[in-house]
């Protein structure tokens, strides 16, 4: 494994909030999130690319379409990067004769819950669906992939890796590691995510991909499989 | 005569303002979507690179990026690196980017390949 992310992953988190006696769910994401997360949908019209270049981490605002309810219940008692060179753009790499790396120094270490205010906000985080419509659309069902033609689907015909990390040890670290995708993203998610990324973020830095319906069910079944694996 | 006054400025080379203009905001999209694996410094040894079974494209190589039209870079932002023969992990971000989008890339690469200090 690539030093840098081994130095990342060694990272305590650095920030527990506690002496919040009654949790508010909203009253945490405002304090505690909200710099960062975007908690409504943003005006994308009028703020152009403005949008992208100053965000600052994942939109919240349609976290119920988009995580599941027990991961996100878990990561917010014990938070990882899913980002291993940070969230683009608002990331500090290192700059170097042999090319650009993650710079540990800079990156953000993710705030911790205590376990009922936890619940609190995932369970208001939850109930945050603008996108409903999409997800109902979506004609994803499981099934599933031999893992050794998932591989290769991933990395060689499609080209996910150059951004993505489908193993540990295989992968780009500018977008969302992925090979434990599936217990943090509901499947319907990542099928009508897939298939025009667009829909749900005008300014995703995910090119929205040149395939059928079937090719995007291909691989979402190979997240189901790394998943399972896990 | 709507139609011949239409080509005359399509076909009219950018000033060197809205050249200027136009490769600004191509930085900033530069920033956005391409320096992953292209690098900060457009020298093709992004973050990603050293991941990647195909290493991107120096775009600070001025020979190289001098043997690519206007109109071939153009293609291949939109169309992906399948489009002229190259690796499918340069993706097609004509779904993403603008027309107008690709065109100020397309101004902000040439400033970084071969516009003189």
């Amino acid at each position: 494994m690539n030093k840098h992310i081994r130095l990342w992953a060694a990272i305590p988190i650095a920030l527990c909030i506690s002496g919040l006696t009654s949790a508010d769910p909203l009253q945490i994401l405002t304090t505690e999130c909200a710099s960062c997360h975007a908690l409504e949908s943003p005006d994308y019209e009028a703020l152009g690319r403005s949008e992208r270049v100053s965000r600052k981490a994942p939109p919240l605002f349609f976290a119920g379409n988009k995580y599941r309810a027990e991961w996100l219940l878990s990561f917010l008692q014990s938070p990882s990067a899913l980002y291993a060179a940070g969230y683009f753009p608002d990331h500090k790499l290192l700059d170097t004769p042999d090319g650009d790396f993650p710079n540990e120094d800079e990156l953000i270490s993710h705030i911790s819950l205590a376990e009922a205010d936890a619940k609190e906000v995932s369970d208001y985080l939850m109930t945050l669906r603008p996108f409903d419509e999409l997800v109902e659309n979506d004609s994803y069902t499981e099934g599933t992939v031999a893992k050794r033609m998932g591989t290769m689907d991933f990395r060689k015909f499609k080209g996910c890796d150059a951004c993505h990390q489908d193993d540990a040890d295989n992968g780009g670290l500018s977008g969302p590691r992925l090979y434990d995708a599936w217990a943090r993203l509901q499947p319907k998610y990542i099928a009508s995510f897939l298939k025009d990324p667009m829909q749900w973020d005008p300014n995703t830095l995910m090119p929205v991909p040149q395939m059928n319906e079937q090719a995007v069910h291909k691989l979402v079944d190979y997240l189901k499989v790394l998943g399972e694996a896990e | 005569m709507k139609i011949a006054l239409g080509i005359m400025i399509f076909a009219m080379p950018l000033s060197p303002l809205a050249f200027a203009q136009d490769a600004d905001v191509g930085e900033q999209l530069y920033g956005l979507y391409c320096t992953q694996c292209h690098g900060v410094n457009g020298n093709g040894k992004g973050v990603n690179a050293a991941h990647m079974s195909v290493q991107p494209r120096s775009h600070i190589d001025r020979e190289e990026m001098m043997t690519r039209s206007d109109e071939e870079l153009f293609k291949v932002i939109e169309q992906g690196g399948k489009s002229i023969d190259k690796s499918n992990l340069m993706p097609a971000w004509g779904d993403n980017l603008s027309d107008t989008e690709i065109h100020e890339l397309v101004a902000y690469l040439r400033r970084l390949c071969c516009e003189e200090n």
